[in-house]
């Protein structure tokens, strides 16, 4: 086990280290970083702008450099929270709390320096986690029938929508919203086209990059404009030598960083628990087990060290599920997936046997990918806070072209355009609402295969709807699922106004919490 | 009651997805629905459709249950109407000049029209900003990535 795990991370640094593959990852995280950094850019607007960059590559290349934009921009929000207070991505929230006033007393360099270390090692964490844990799941995955693997794709797309942030039953809306989006075009079976109104540019479905960049690009834009703040950039002078933290500093890190990587690792596992709680989660037991936990807020290096840990392994945790499973947890695995989708790879268990390249590679470039992040940003700082001070009003304009035409060059069909303005405005409309679009992609893209899988095991069981309580590992799920409602509701109905994540935190961090909704 | 419960946002929202799920859920009655065993096109929206109802109906329910909040207002403080139609034209011309003029009028609209939505913008910062993005995203997609996309052209 232990060994056969070792020799396929071997062969995946190979197809990792490959001249073009190298070259792939270091892009993505490049430009990742360099578009994560500007403020009021996202990881999810991030990747959904760069996503049609990467159609013209192989599989492989393609799926590497997507990761490492992911990461790269995420690294990138980083640095745009603790220097300027803004958290372009809501588990940074947290990392603003303290960040940001370490910035304010001339240390943001070293919680720079400090984050870099933490999202590393928690990174690293949770790749370890994934070379292990990923093949025992799918050992256990591939002897899913269709009526587990429905009541499986159900618990992911329930936890996926209810725990995720703002009304739970606005996020069950926004998926069910998903699903029925994903079922636009032709039906698999009998070929008739499904809610298309005649329009023979639907009978394909609806592209994911336009929906993608709707919700995430043009509806966030129409957000955003005009509402963003003139940027502070009086603390951005980081240089080099700043980034090194205290002998002090680096004492008190260490420790939360461990417990912030375990903390991650552990969200990673409960489906639908995101980056976004295990940071808060992480942040307020950190300041649970300190002694002066009146201190947090003031500038604390541990509130920086152990969200960014925790973050960084449950992002890499939460590559587990999806390209194991082929189940995403949150929008930005729906969005790699759907990636895999265009290139012709069908996502599940079956995904590790039949293009190992692809699995063991990914998790080789994690590292590699960590790796260049680290020599990015410690010897570059100074560049990178550069572009903190590029004001929003040349930021979206230029990346509307990059929506409009990353739409077009998928099927070089201007139709697409057209449904990017048209998702663009209801996302902006949902947005008013107070709904959070972001589980859309989750519905929109397992939609299909759920159908499919339910359609298969209606069929197998003759039509018994209650297969899916008779076959017990699928009436586990099912279980899992009630437990999921009937724990939203208890909670709904003790604090009605509460939300998970603020509960987490006490009061003081409500701030934080505010600029993450703005965020999102 | 019914006076505060148009001015509450929930209300808005689970209205929008009832008529949306009471809409799908007719809409699927039109497919062929099939049995359980063999489903037809129509089933699996069908569910859908009363799911989402369902939910939306929940929505309202809640909006009924709880107290005004104080800030139900559905728009921002100060709506960008400009603005926001300064970044859905954008695209739409990059349609429309993309069809009939080729790809850097395109992508030069598509720039400059978004830029105007700022506040603080220029005709000149925008004109500026949209030609340098015309000049680096033409020379990115025509010329690295290739994308079949007439440069100039006149008409159809």
């Amino acid at each position: 086990m232990f060994e056969t795990a070792l020799q396929d991370l071997w062969y995946g640094f190979g197809v990792a280290l490959e001249p073009h593959n190298v070259m792939w990852c270091f892009l993505g995280v490049f430009v990742g970083n360099m578009v994560g950094v500007l403020p009021g850019m996202g990881p999810l607007a991030t990747i959904s702008i760069l996503l049609p960059l990467t159609f013209g590559i192989k599989p492989v290349g393609a799926i590497l450099m997507l990761a490492g934009v992911f990461y790269g921009s995420q690294y990138g929000g980083a640095i745009c929270s603790i220097l300027l207070n803004l958290p372009c991505h809501p588990p940074h929230a947290v990392t603003c709390l303290d960040g940001f006033p370490l910035t304010k007393q001339g240390r943001g360099g070293a919680a720079l320096g400090i984050t870099v270390i933490s999202s590393f090692v928690g990174a690293s964490w949770g790749i370890t986690e994934m070379i292990f844990l990923a093949p025992i799941l799918v050992v256990v995955a591939l002897k899913f029938g269709p009526a587990e693997i429905c009541s499986l794709m159900l618990l992911g797309l329930l936890a996926g929508s209810t725990l995720a942030r703002g009304s739970p039953l606005k996020g069950v809306a926004m998926t069910v919203c998903g699903l029925l989006i994903g079922i636009v075009g032709s039906d698999i079976e009998t070929g008739t086209p499904r809610f298309t109104f005649g329009i023979p540019n639907l009978f394909d479905g609806v592209e994911i990059v336009a929906l993608a960049l709707g919700l995430f690009g043009i509806a966030e834009f129409m957000k955003s404009v005009n509402q963003l703040s003139e940027v502070d950039t009086k603390y951005t002078n980081v240089k080099f030598k700043d980034l090194r933290p205290t002998r002090d500093e680096f004492r008190r890190a260490i420790p939360a960083m461990f417990r912030g990587t375990i903390i991650g690792s552990l969200c990673a596992l409960i489906p639908g628990t995101g980056p976004t709680i295990a940071s808060f989660i992480s942040y307020a037991t950190e300041k649970k087990i300190s002694k002066t936990p009146d201190k947090f807020g003031t500038g604390m290096i541990e509130g920086v060290a152990c969200p960014e840990a925790s973050t960084h392994s449950s992002v890499q945790g939460d590559f587990i599920p999806t390209m194991s499973l082929g189940i995403p947890g949150d929008a930005v695995m729906a969005l790699i997936l759907g990636a895999l989708m265009i290139q012709g790879i069908v996502p599940g268990p079956q995904l590790i046997s039949e293009h190992p390249d692809i699995f063991w590679g990914l998790i080789a470039s994690f590292w590699i990918g960590n790796i260049i992040l680290v020599i990015l940003n410690v010897p570059m700082i100074g560049l990178w806070v550069k572009l903190l001070t590029i004001p929003y009003k040349y930021l979206y304009p230029s990346a509307m072209f990059f929506v409009a035409i990353g739409v077009y060059s998928t099927n070089n069909d201007m139709f697409q355009v057209g449904e990017v303005v048209l998702i663009g405005l209801a996302g902006y409309v949902l947005l008013l609402l107070d709904f959070h679009p972001a589980p859309i992609l989750l519905g929109f893209v397992l939609g299909p295969r759920f159908e499919e899988n339910f359609r298969r095991a209606m069929l197998i069981s003759r039509g018994d709807i209650f297969v899916f309580i008779k076959h017990p590992i699928s009436a586990v799920f099912i279980g899992l699922c009630v437990v999921l409602i009937v724990m939203q509701i208890y909670v709904r109905l003790k604090s009605p106004k509460a939300m998970p994540t603020e509960m987490a935190l006490p009061t003081d961090a409500h701030h934080g919490h505010k600029a993450a909704e703005a965020a999102e | 009651m019914l006076r505060t419960l148009v001015k509450k946002r929930d209300f808005y929202a689970g209205g929008i997805m009832t008529l949306l799920g009471a809409a799908v859920t007719l809409d699927s009655l039109t497919y062929t629905l099939g049995s359980l065993t063999h489903m037809g096109p129509g089933m699996f929206p069908l569910m859908l459709g009363c799911t989402l109802t369902f939910v939306g109906v929940l929505i309202l329910g809640t909006a009924v249950a709880t107290p005004l909040g104080d800030d139900e207002r559905i728009l921002p403080e100060k709506p960008e109407w400009f603005a926001w139609a300064c970044i859905l034209a954008g695209p739409v011309l990059f349609i429309i000049l993309g069809e009939f003029f080729g790809l850097i009028p395109a992508t030069f609209a598509c720039v400059f029209v978004p830029a105007l939505g700022d506040r603080t913008a220029t005709y000149k910062a925008s004109a500026i900003l949209a030609a340098g993005v015309t000049f680096f995203g033409v020379a990115l997609f025509s010329y690295v990535l290739k994308i079949p996309f007439p440069l100039l052209k006149w008409g159809f």
